[in-house]
């Protein structure tokens, strides 16, 4: 590094780096950058993309955690989180992430489409707080709708390396069968773990899933820690639940789409950025993040639905929406979150 | 007064002319690809390549054929970082990929001048108020006088000789430039951010010197001196490049100087606003690599109408707009790179001396009841 430091003084006004990523891309630690080393189809709408990573990123993460992917679609540099779903500290350095292609999901796409071995992605430390404690307390139940298992394959992957398997009920809902996202491999593992009981739900044979019938297929779910991820209306439906009980200090969720509150549009406004002093006009229902991107600025960004606090920046002056809760916030210096917070008339935010 | 190249417009063309120009702008930013970032990811790959090959020669300049392929390529290299990856870079125009490396907000150009500074003087000021006399510090850079209206001084009968002086160290020029202390001495910008800005100037002059005549020399051994020559003439060489390109993209015959308050342009419409960048503009006419050299400033017009729409785009736009100056009988100003510098360094040799022919100006206001006229419409 000292030398890299060094030789700066030959490559100013730009860093070494610049040259040694056309050596290697990998090299460039500013911005990491992954190359795709396998690309798995786990359904026919999700695939699985491990990645080996360059100098910069972390050698390990902590199961359940995300990692920040950025990818160029047509040109135009897009940043989303997904689940981590290999072990950890694996000694050739790679990870997978496995992606469900989104209707209109245009860097899920890419990713599961269009994605081919030797692409270059550009990612940002793993992180995210839905992970298991350590020592595990009881045993554990899981709840996962749809690509919402990605994270809790993770976890199980790495539980079932580190071994003895604890005590799991892990209920996983999808549209159909062939659907099942992880579905062959669940199934493999629930063969050969005792400890682990599969209960698979399909939306086509069985129904719309009924949370009473939870305790029918787990009876002991109050004893369990529960971890939970999947749509909106899955997780509210389980807080709902659990609140009824009295658990909710045993729920734990990971959302992965944005939960907007309804309500009435507000006003929106002009934001300004005062790092590049761009300024762009936001009506009351789109995200700062959002505007700002459509304008040029260069903004960070990550889930997209307020979880991850990449995208916070200060607000100087003015007052934006949260578009969760329909709440105003206008403390000045708070950090605020672009990618669920809407203009509430003019805004000043330090990015 | 005599006849202006408007005369003949009224509020409602301008209007027309404004709907137009929008509408070939939306057009191609609607259309920005892959294509296009595998353009300037393209032109930056080269320029690296440029960059390294001179390196790598002049380390050995001893040997003469090596001296000239070194600074050549290191010439070549600084012309493009300059031009058409630096100007347009810090302009905006490829912003749009949201890709940190290649955004305005973080580039910094192979320069003595810092990018911040350059882009506040450049992109703020000059693309504001261009050819505004009085207004538009680059009309002239402070030093010379290169229209009838700006007054003349004893000083400006040498304009000639240190306009060559200005051309050969044409970075150091800029960087002072971009310091305003000519605005400083009339009140309008406090000394502290003068001397603020002499000490970003003074960091980054450093870095480039140090890199330029110090280290690369020293690393070179016995080729130390042919090595520092080879940095010295690749700037010069860069200096003397963009000084033409630029001169020649507003100063020569039939660009338009603007006499009028600057507060009028609060009520400056779009379309004046546009026709206003088209007349203080000249393009050059030249082969494509020309057009790559000059960073695409060799459409200056299509520049000034877009100034943040990509540069490998301008080509295409080109005749688009020399056919809507057609259809409202606009000037297009455009020639040979020999013939709009001979008319340049014309200019400066002419304007040394005190008067001038007074070319009509384009007024804001109807000049009269008669002219159907208003830019301010």
């Amino acid at each position: 590094m000292k030398l890299l430091d060094a030789a700066a003084a030959l490559t100013t006004p730009v860093l070494p780096e610049e040259y040694l990523a056309y050596v290697n891309p990998l090299w460039a630690t500013r911005q990491p950058r992954g190359r795709v080393e396998a690309v798995v189809p786990e359904t026919p709408d999700a695939g699985a993309q491990p990645e080996g990573h360059g100098v910069g990123f972390p050698r390990t993460h902590v199961p359940g955690q995300y990692v920040r992917v950025g990818v160029d679609v047509e040109g135009v540099r897009h940043w989303r989180t997904y689940s981590l779903t290999s072990v950890p500290g694996r000694p050739d350095r790679r990870f997978a992430i496995t992606v469900k292609a989104a209707p209109e999901g245009r860097v899920s796409e890419q990713l599961v489409r269009r994605t081919r071995v030797g692409d270059v992605v550009r990612l940002a430390p793993p992180a995210g707080e839905f992970v298991l404690p350590t020592p595990l307390d009881g045993p554990l139940l899981f709840v996962t709708a749809g690509s919402g298992v990605t994270p809790v394959m993770g976890m199980l992957r790495a539980l079932v390396a580190r071994g003895p398997l604890p005590d799991i009920a892990h209920v996983h809902l999808s549209p159909t069968r062939p659907e099942a996202i992880f579905g062959d491999e669940l199934r493999r593992l629930a063969h050969a773990h005792p400890r682990l009981s599969l209960h698979e739900h399909h939306d086509d044979a069985d129904g719309r899933f009924d949370l009473a019938t939870l305790g029918e297929r787990v009876p002991d779910w109050r004893e369990r820690h529960a971890w939970a991820c999947g749509p909106a209306g899955l997780l509210d439906a389980l807080t709902a639940h659990y609140t009824a009980e009295g658990l909710s200090e045993r729920l734990h969720l990971e959302h992965f789409a944005p939960v907007v509150a309804a309500g009435p549009v507000g006003t929106g406004g002009r934001v300004r950025f005062l790092a590049s002093g761009l300024e762009v006009e936001a009506d009351g229902a789109t995200p700062i993040l959002v505007a700002g991107e459509a304008g040029g600025a260069l903004l960070p960004s990550g889930c997209r639905m307020g979880i991850c606090h990449t995208c916070v920046g200060r607000l100087c002056s003015g007052a934006v929406r949260d578009l969760r809760t329909r709440e105003l916030h206008d403390t000045p210096d708070a950090l605020v979150r672009t990618c669920v917070s809407a203009a509430a008339g003019p805004v000043e935010i330090d990015l | 007064m005599s006849p202006t190249p408007i005369d003949h417009l009224t509020p409602d063309d301008l209007d027309a002319i404004g709907a137009e120009f929008d509408a070939i702008r939306d057009e191609v930013a609607a259309d920005l690809g892959e294509a296009d970032a595998a353009y300037i990811r393209r032109v930056i790959a080269v320029q690296r390549a440029l960059e390294v090959g001179g390196r790598a020669s002049l380390m050995v300049g001893l040997l003469p054929p090596a001296w000239f392929a070194g600074t050549a390529l290191l010439s070549a290299g600084k012309i493009l970082e300059n031009m058409e990856l630096g100007h347009n870079i810090m302009h905006g125009q490829w912003d749009w990929m949201r890709d940190p490396e290649i955004h305005s907000t973080t580039w910094e150009w192979d320069n003595v001048s810092a990018s911040e500074g350059w882009k506040k003087s450049h992109n703020v000021e000059h693309h504001s108020y261009t050819n505004i006399v009085g207004k538009d510090r680059d009309l002239g850079y402070t030093l010379l006088r290169l229209d009838p209206e700006q007054p003349w001084k004893p000083a400006h009968l040498a304009q000639p000789i240190y306009n060559i002086a200005l051309a050969a160290f044409f970075e150091w020029g800029i960087a002072l430039y971009d310091l305003e202390v000519d605005e400083a001495r009339k009140g309008r910008k406090p000394w502290k951010r003068v001397a603020s800005d002499a000490g970003r100037l003074l960091r980054k002059a450093r870095k480039q010197v140090v890199k330029d005549y110090v280290v690369w020399p020293l690393l070179s051994g016995p080729s130390a001196l042919p090595a520092l020559a080879g940095s010295a003439t690749a700037n010069v060489a860069r200096n003397v490049w963009t000084h033409t390109i630029i001169f020649c993209g507003h100063f020569p015959d039939g660009a338009e100087t603007f006499d009028f308050d600057p507060a009028e342009l609060d009520s400056e419409s779009r379309g004046a606003w546009y026709v206003r960048q088209l007349l203080g503009s000249c393009n050059i006419e030249g082969p494509p690599l020309l057009h790559m050299a000059s960073g695409n400033l060799s459409f200056q017009v299509e520049h000034h109408l877009f100034p943040d729409l990509p540069s490998n785009r301008y080509a295409e736009v080109a005749p688009r707009v020399r056919e809507v100056c057609e259809r409202y009988g606009l000037p297009y100003v455009s020639g040979p790179l020999h013939r709009q510098y001979g008319q340049v360094v014309r200019k400066i040799a002419r304007m040394a001396l005190p008067g001038g022919a007074t070319q009509a100006e384009p007024a804001l206001e109807p000049a009269s009841e008669s002219r159907p006229v208003a830019l301010a419409a």
